[in-house]
This record gives C-alpha cells, structure tokens and sequence, in this order.
C-alpha cells in the first residue's frame, strides 16, 4: 500500500463555491438561535471569502485568523459566561465553520468544513425536531455531501453531483432505517445537561396569580395529545389534572410543599376505567397530566398527597405514559386533620366581604353540602362574565372580582369560589391543568393545547371526601361544554387556532397536526421504550441490546449483500440479438457445432448449413435476421425483428 | 520500519493470489480488492461517534436519524469505491526501449465496462498516474520507471488505489501484467572517433565502401586509416599542422566495423556505452556499419531495425537473453 497523502493541491473555484453553499444552509437556519453578532461575523466572513474567490484574491495571512479565533472564543465567552455546553458549544461550532472558510486552501480543509457542516446540521436538532427542521436539514446534509464528492472530483455540474449525492443518500436509506429501528437505544442524558438546555418551554406553573393561565390562553402551543383505547370520555370529563395549590397568601396560590410518594394515597377500584396514553411535550416541570383521577401511576412517576402524579424529573423531553382513569371517583375520605386544617386557612383581613358573605351562609346551613349549595347559587346570581380580558385588580382580589368587576378568566373564578369556601369553614383548594382538548379527526388523537389550560376547585365535603367543583361551569358552561371560543364574548382576542370560520384552514391544521403528531410519535418519540415495544410487536421476544444488535448485524449484512449486488450486476444487458444468437450457438454446441471465437455469422451460418442440410434453410434465414439486426441500419422495424428473430431461435431444432 | 516493509511485501505477494507474471489480461476479481478507510474516513467514522454521543445525550431522535444516515453514507461509499475498482481489466500495453539513465515509460490499458474516476496508478518506486476511463472504453495510462541499468527491465507489480467518490474509503488491488522495458547502455558521453578499420577491411565487400570519389577533409583521428591521411596537405602545412584525413564518398553509404576487441579498457559497460554512443553517431550519419561482440557479430548494414538490432544486442549483451 503506497502512502496516500491527502491532496495537498489547492482548491478548485468550484470546490471553492461549494463550500461557502455548505456554509450557508447550514448556518441560516442557526442564525435565529445564535448571538447576533456572530451571525453577523459568519456572514462577514462568508462574503469575504467570495469576494476573495470572484476576484481571486489570496487568502488573509494565518496571524490574522488566528488572532480572529481567538477573538471569537473570547467573545463567546464573554457571551455565555462559559465555553462548554450546548449554546457556547454551537456558537463555537459557527465561529470556526465560518472562519475556516478563510483558511480553506487545500482538499483535507474542505473535509474539515463538510464535518463542521455535519455537525451544525446536528446542532439544529437542539431547536427543533419539527418536520420543517428536519427537512431544511435534509437539505443541508444533500449539500454537504455534493461538496465531499466534489472534493474528490470538482469537474461534474452542480445538478450532476447533486444528483449523485441523493443517490448516495438514497442508498444510505436502508441502513439508517435498520440503524434507527434496531441500534439499542440508550435513555439519556449520559451525563449531566448543561444547564441551559431545554431552556425557554411554557406550561403550566406550580403558582397561580390573577392572570397567569389567561396568558398560556394566547397560546396554541400544544400541551399533549391522547389516545384512548376504548371511547372517549364526554367534554365534562376531561379535567387534565395538574398543579394542586392550597397555601394561599392572599394574592398567589402555591403547592403544598408535601413530599411526593411511590404510592397513590388512595385505592384503584375495580371497574369504571378509562384507558389512554398521554404524549406529553416538554414543559420544564415535573407534572404529569392526568383525567381525574388516575387508577396508578405511571413506571418512574410517583404522586403527592393531593393525588398529582409527578415525574421524577422535570419533563424535558417529550414523554409518553398510559394511565388508567375513574371519573367518577372521589378520594380522600379519611384525609388527616392537617390537611384539612391547611385547606381553611386564609390570610387574616383579607377578602372582608367574602368572609361576611360566608358566615351568613354558614349560619343558615345546616351541613358543609348545604353551604356549597348556597355558594353555587350565589356565583350563579352574580352574573359573573368569562373573559379572556378580565379588568385589573387591586389588593382583595376574590372581592373585587366577586362584587365590583364581576368579570374575570378561570383563575378569577376558582380563586374566589376558594376563598368563599375556606371563609365558610369548608375546606377547598384550587387545581390547575387542563380542561377538553379537541379530538383529531385524522387521526382520532384528542390535542390538548396551552389555551384549555384551566383552574377549577375541590372541595372536601364529609363522607363524601374531595368533589370536584367548576366555578367557571357555573357561569360559563360553554366553556365546559364546548370550549374558550365559544365561552367568551365575541370581540375577545382568540389564538388563531380557535377560530372557528375558517373550516378549510381547520381541515389543514386537523391535517398537518396527524402529520406531526405521528411524527413525533414514531420519530421523536422513538425510545428504548417504545422500541422494546415495537421490537415485541415484531416478534422479538427478548428485545434486549444483544438481540438487537445480533440482529442489526444479520439485515445490515443482507442489506449490504442486496445493494453490492445491485451495484456490481452488469449494468450493460447485452443486445438481444446478440443474446440470441448466442442461444443458437450454445444449442448447436450440444452437436458440436458451437461457433468459434473468430468466426463470423455468415462463415458459421455457411458451416452450419453445410453440416446440417435439412435446416440450412431456416439457419440462413436466421443468419440474415442477425446481420441485419446487428449490423444493418437502426429502423424503426428493429423490435419487429427481434420478435421474430427470438420466435425462430426459439423453434430452431437442430 | 524494516519489518512492517518486509510484512508488507509479504502481504503483497499474498494479496496478488497469483505468481507474477499474470496472464493478460488481469481482472481485478472481487477477491483481490482491498477496501479500508481512508485517513479522512476515519474522521469522518471519529465525527458520526461524537455526533451519536450528541444525540443520546440530548435525547435527539433526528440526530440519531442523521447520524445512522450519514453511518449508512459511509457504508455507502465503501461500495462505491469498491465499484469503481472491481471488475477492471489490465493488460500490459507497448512499452518502447530507452537507453540506461532514462525513464523507462510502461503503457498500461485499462478496459472497463462501466464508468471509473479517478483511478491511481503506481510503481513501487516509480511515479503514479491518474486516470478515468468512460464505460465500455479502455484507457491508456504511461507510468514512468527510472531505468539505471541496461538489460531488460521488467515491469513490476503494479498498484491501482482509488479513493471515490467521497475520499473516506480507499480500494486497492495489485497486478502484476507481463512486461518488460528493453534499456539499452547509455551512450558514452566521450567516446573515441567512429573505429575506421583498415582499407582492406572494406575490401571485403566490393563497391559502395566508399573509397571512389574524394569528397573532402575532415580532422585525423587516431583510428583513421593510414592510407587516407592527406599527408601531401600536411607536408605542405608544416609539421605543427594537425593531420587531415581525405573523405572519400562512394555510390553506397561508407562502411565500417564496430568492434569490442578495437576498445581498449576492461570495464565491460564502459566498452558497450563507447560501442552504444559509435552505432547511434553512425546510424545519424547514414555509414554502413557492422557490429562485433564477443560471440555476436552483426553484418554492416544501415536503417533503423538494423540499429535496434545492434542496441538490443548491446543491451543484453552478456545476459540471458530469454
């Protein structure tokens, strides 16, 4: 094996072209995630090297670049405090993918540039995995591997490489199929995150203000998405159970700092459940949303005291879960004092008018259940208005929504019904998740989205443990009903998607969401889990890393073995006269009459004709046919020819 | 450094499958291509275990997408450049004499039922070529060999690499075609004046030797004839006058023997460089001329095939001629 040098010969223009265009798609779809400044050194940077390329200028001295990366670390360091991690790490990456452009000059420099570009494709998965994310990455890898192949050999057009490089990936396909299905998946992260990934993800928080959920109700980011396995539950079923806040400061409700347990704090019962699967999106914190309330928990989950189901780490990536639901259960018949205690306590002085309202009905209640009923039908006569842009509050938010503004979102509606009920002696606590979710007619998945983000109350009532109460169903059952659009009155600014005229651009969205939806159930969501699973529907019966891997190996091979194949069969099929007669010849050769390698047709036809008499008729005739065929003019009769050619072989019996 | 030379000659004579020389023409059959990656692929494998790092990392899906896609591209690509090697037909093409001193320039053709780029070619020792060759077409590629020594030079194994399409992968294969380069002695770069033996020497043969019609004079040499010296010249010039020697032309070509005994010296390749250098002056000056060697004589004669004779003679003088 002679010593291959990597080719030290300096790059063609074309080569040089190609790539500045790696450079390009693969830092555009970067630059809305970077620092500006560096989007603005790496365009700098690209533009100079074609203007050093179109006039053909030399490249800046080495001093100069070096001084430019050390630049460039500083400032991103500056920048991000830190030089490892995800964000300084991509910064980093388009620091260098840009200023090696500057210092291309040689083959080996293009393959630095291509890996780069390999990795920045990479890099844009920390963004997004979205289908048009994906699909811009296609194109980027497409570019990248047209500009190896043209560093290999320049002279081809830019479509002809193109062309060959989708090929290539083409003929990539199976093996990344093979590879994604069956290479043993590991859950990261192998090691801590850097702090900053996942950084920036909405949903619901564990505290509610005057105003917190009617923010996440401008937004149609979805939440998660459902399957059930037998039939859905009605509209006034689906409360997504999430947040429980009890402890109350007058203004702002938080959680209960109890610690979570392995263990729901009450009993499955027997019968009554709703089976489904949640995929939840990433949202920063450990909730698990669940229909009220779960059978069991979910594997790694546990749950609180007030029957929230958690994760055991905040949920950053997508996640699934199946669940079994009864909604007709109600929990906690034999909560602790402690607990009740803490769900009557209210700060002293506050909501005044609340707490004379609530003595009056509790006077003249015989029973907890008669003092809900009074307090139901008070919210009821207080012609209380649901809208997405409740009038500010001030200081005593449940009085002020209750007696003055008498307009408000959910949040303004449970944390009065609360109020109202701990100053009556009743205990109650607010919830938070979500509330309907809008079914997909594609693919049968209910959507769950930010803007059904909801708080309703609980309310705990003797012997009959904690019961579930809607103030906002008390004064808006369409919101219940039917959904946000419907409940509030026209004129309220409504996300987008919740606009109900626009049928055909709802088909679209029912449409792309199944295609999302299916992608990030089968694509992003591909994981150890779910490829046991798979794995198992295929008949592996002990999907482990072993079995994976042995069988990886054996369809990797037969893929290998199949595509060699397809590559090395002759691509050139032989004339089909050419084939014919060489039947003919094969056939005479039984009798000893093969044609020799250096006898023409009409000298092997003679010989034929002479040796066998009685056929020297047909065999001329076939002789002809071949000459004319094989070296008389291209006709339009040519296909004709051949027919008759293979029909007269086919009936020559020597 | 000395053992991993002498594995790889080992590894060589195994790898050709066959004693060399090979019948022609060679095919490059799928057993004696050699595929491994290239100094860039192993980058390139480096990058895609990073990248697959990344992605379990971060919990990635499409970054494992793109990572086995870009693993299937590398596998992709060991076919590739497999193809692009397999299947080749060689054969050893002309390969004209040189003289000792030049570079010996082996023809080799390559035929190819599909299309092939960039094909390396090299001889240990010897320069490497580039190459591509269209479907169904046959390429001719020179590769040059420094030639040192007279005699026949035989072709040595040949190495055809390529690394495309994408320069990760590198196929080889060795042939080793018959072929063989004749180097003929160098020419001396000072030799004696062309040996004109004595005039009854030419008397051997009647007519054309040249001694009819006087046609001039030109400088004595040692080796001229007595006869021709033009002594009345010199007598008439003095004796510091430096002898001259009368040129005759006849109908026919002047004569004359180039004999290995008329040298004097025991350095057998210095006598056959002087004999070298002497065929090729009288061959440019269009005399008749004869070769003598120890047990080989060749007629006087004139023309090209009658030089080629003689250098061949010259060249393989004192070896096997096989």
């Amino acid at each position: 094996m002679a010593k291959t040098k990597l080719k030290q010969s300096p790059l063609a223009t074309a080569q040089i072209w190609w790539l500045l265009a790696t450079g390009v798609i693969v830092l555009v779809p970067l630059a809305p995630h970077a620092p500006p400044w560096l989007t603005a050194v790496a365009a700098l940077a690209l533009l100079w090297r074609g203007a050093l390329a179109w006039w053909r200028q030399p490249l800046p001295a080495r001093w100069l670049l070096i001084l430019l990366v050390f630049a460039g670390c500083g400032a991103v360091t500056v920048q991000f405090r830190t030089l490892f991690g995800q964000n300084p790490g991509v910064a980093l990456l388009i620091l260098f993918m840009a200023l090696k452009q500057l210092e291309a000059r040689a083959a080996r420099d293009g393959l630095a540039i291509v890996l780069l570009a390999y990795f920045l494709a990479l890099a844009q998965f920390f963004y997004s995995q979205a289908i048009p994310a994906a699909i811009a990455t296609a194109a980027a890898v497409l570019v990248a591997t047209a500009t190896l192949l043209s560093l290999a050999d320049h002279r081809p057009s830019p479509p002809a490489l193109l062309r060959q490089a989708g090929t290539m990936l083409l003929q990539a396909l199976p093996f990344m199929l093979l590879l994604f299905v069956l290479f043993p998946r590991v859950q990261g992260p192998l090691w801590g995150l850097p702090k900053d990934a996942n950084s920036g993800l909405t949903g619901m928080s564990d505290s509610m203000a005057p105003g917190a959920i009617s923010q996440l109700s401008q937004s149609d980011a979805i939440a998660f998405r459902v399957r059930f396995s037998g039939p859905e539950p009605t509209r006034q079923q689906l409360y997504w159970r999430g947040p429980v806040l009890s402890e109350f400061d007058g203004r702002v409700w938080r959680a209960s700092r109890e610690l979570p347990r392995q263990q729901l704090p009450y009993a499955e019962p027997a019968t009554g459940g709703i089976d489904y699967e949640v995929t939840l999106e990433a949202h920063g914190k450990p909730w698990l949303f669940a229909l009220e309330l779960p059978g069991q928990l979910p594997a790694e989950a546990l749950a609180t005291p007030d029957f929230q189901v958690l994760a055991k780490a905040p949920v950053i990536s997508r996640q699934r879960y199946a669940l079994h639901s009864y909604p007709a259960l109600h929990a906690g018949l034999d909560e602790p004092t402690a607990v009740r205690q803490q769900a009557l306590s209210l700060p002293e002085g506050s909501n005044r008018r609340i707490r004379a309202l609530a003595a009056s009905w509790r006077a003249a209640a015989t029973s907890d259940e008669d003092v809900l009923r009074q307090a139901e039908a008070f919210f009821l006569r207080q012609h209380l208005l649901y809208t997405l842009s409740p009038p500010l509050l001030g200081e005593q938010t449940a009085d002020e929504f209750l007696f003055d503004t008498r307009q408000g979102f959910c949040e303004h509606f449970a944390n009065a019904f609360v109020v109202a009920m701990r100053a009556a002696g009743v205990p109650a606590r607010v919830v938070t998740g979500y509330q309907g979710g809008e079914i997909n007619p594609v693919d049968g998945y209910l959507t769950v989205r930010q803007y059904d983000a909801h708080a309703w109350t609980e309310v705990w009532l003797p012997d009959r443990g904690w019961l579930r109460i809607d103030p906002t169903a008390i004064s808006a059952p369409t919101r219940i009903d039917f959904n946000l659009a419907a409940a509030v009155p026209a004129g309220d600014p409504l996300p987008l998607l919740m606009r109900v005229d626009l049928a055909w651009l709802n088909d679209m969205r029912f449409r792309w969401d199944a295609v999302t939806n299916t992608w990030n159930q089968w694509v992003l969501g591909y994981n150890p889990e779910r490829q046991r699973d798979l794995l198992r529907r295929l008949g592996m019966p002990q999907p482990d890393w072993r079995a994976m891997t042995a069988v990886l190996a054996v369809l990797c091979g037969i893929a290998l073995l199949t595509l060699t194949a397809w590559t090395l069969r002759n691509r050139r099929r032989p004339d089909p006269a050419v084939a014919q007669w060489q039947e003919l010849s094969r056939r005479l050769g039984r009798r000893g009459l093969a044609r020799r390698p250096t006898e023409g047709p009409f000298d092997y036809g003679e010989r034929i004709a002479a040796a066998l008499p009685d056929i020297a008729t047909e065999m001329r005739a076939i002789t002809t046919l071949f000459c004319q065929l094989r070296y008389g003019k291209e006709g339009e009769n040519r296909s004709r020819l051949i027919v008759e050619l293979r029909r007269r072989v086919a009936s020559f019996r020597p | 450094m000395r053992l991993t030379a002498a594995l790889h000659e080992r590894f060589v004579i195994w790898a050709l499958r066959v004693r060399p020389p090979e019948p022609a023409p060679i095919v490059l059959s799928q057993r004696r291509v050699y595929v491994l990656p290239t100094r860039a692929g192993l980058g390139y494998a480096a990058a895609l275990v990073v990248m697959l790092i990344g992605a379990i990392n971060y919990n990635l899906s499409l970054g494992h997408v793109l990572t086995f896609l870009l693993a299937g591209l590398g596998v992709v690509a060991i076919l590739h450049t497999f193809r692009n090697l397999v299947r080749l037909k060689v054969s050893p093409g002309r390969t004209p004499a040189v003289f000792a001193g030049e570079q010996a320039v082996f023809h080799i053709v390559l035929q190819s039922d599909s299309d092939r780029h960039a094909l390396r070619l090299w001889l240990p020792g010897g320069e490497h070529a580039v190459v591509d060759i269209a479907a169904g077409e046959a390429a001719d590629v020179c590769l040059r060999l420094p030639a040192a020594r007279r005699g026949w030079l035989a072709l040595p194994r040949i190495g055809l690499e390529t690394t495309y399409p994408l320069g990760l992968i590198r196929a080889w294969a060795y042939a080793a075609p018959e072929g063989r380069c004749l180097v003929y002695p160098r020419p001396a770069a000072k030799a004696p004046p062309l040996p004109w033996t004595a005039g009854d020497a030419g008397s051997e043969r009647s007519g054309g030797m040249g001694r009819d019609d006087f046609a001039g004079l030109r400088g004595h040499q040692l080796a001229d004839p007595p006869r021709h010296v033009a002594w009345k010249t010199a007598a008439r010039q003095g004796e510091d006058a430096p002898l001259q020697t009368k040129q005759f032309a006849g109908a026919a070509t002047t004569r004359l023997w180039l004999d290995w005994e008329a040298l004097p010296g025991a350095d057998i390749e210095a006598r056959l460089s002087v004999l070298t250098r002497w065929a090729l002056d009288a061959h440019a000056a269009g005399f008749d001329w004869g070769l003598r060697l120890p047990g080989k004589s060749i007629d006087p004669a004139s023309g090209p095939a009658h030089l080629q004779a003689a250098l061949t003679a010259l060249a393989l003088h004192g070896q096997n001629q096989a």
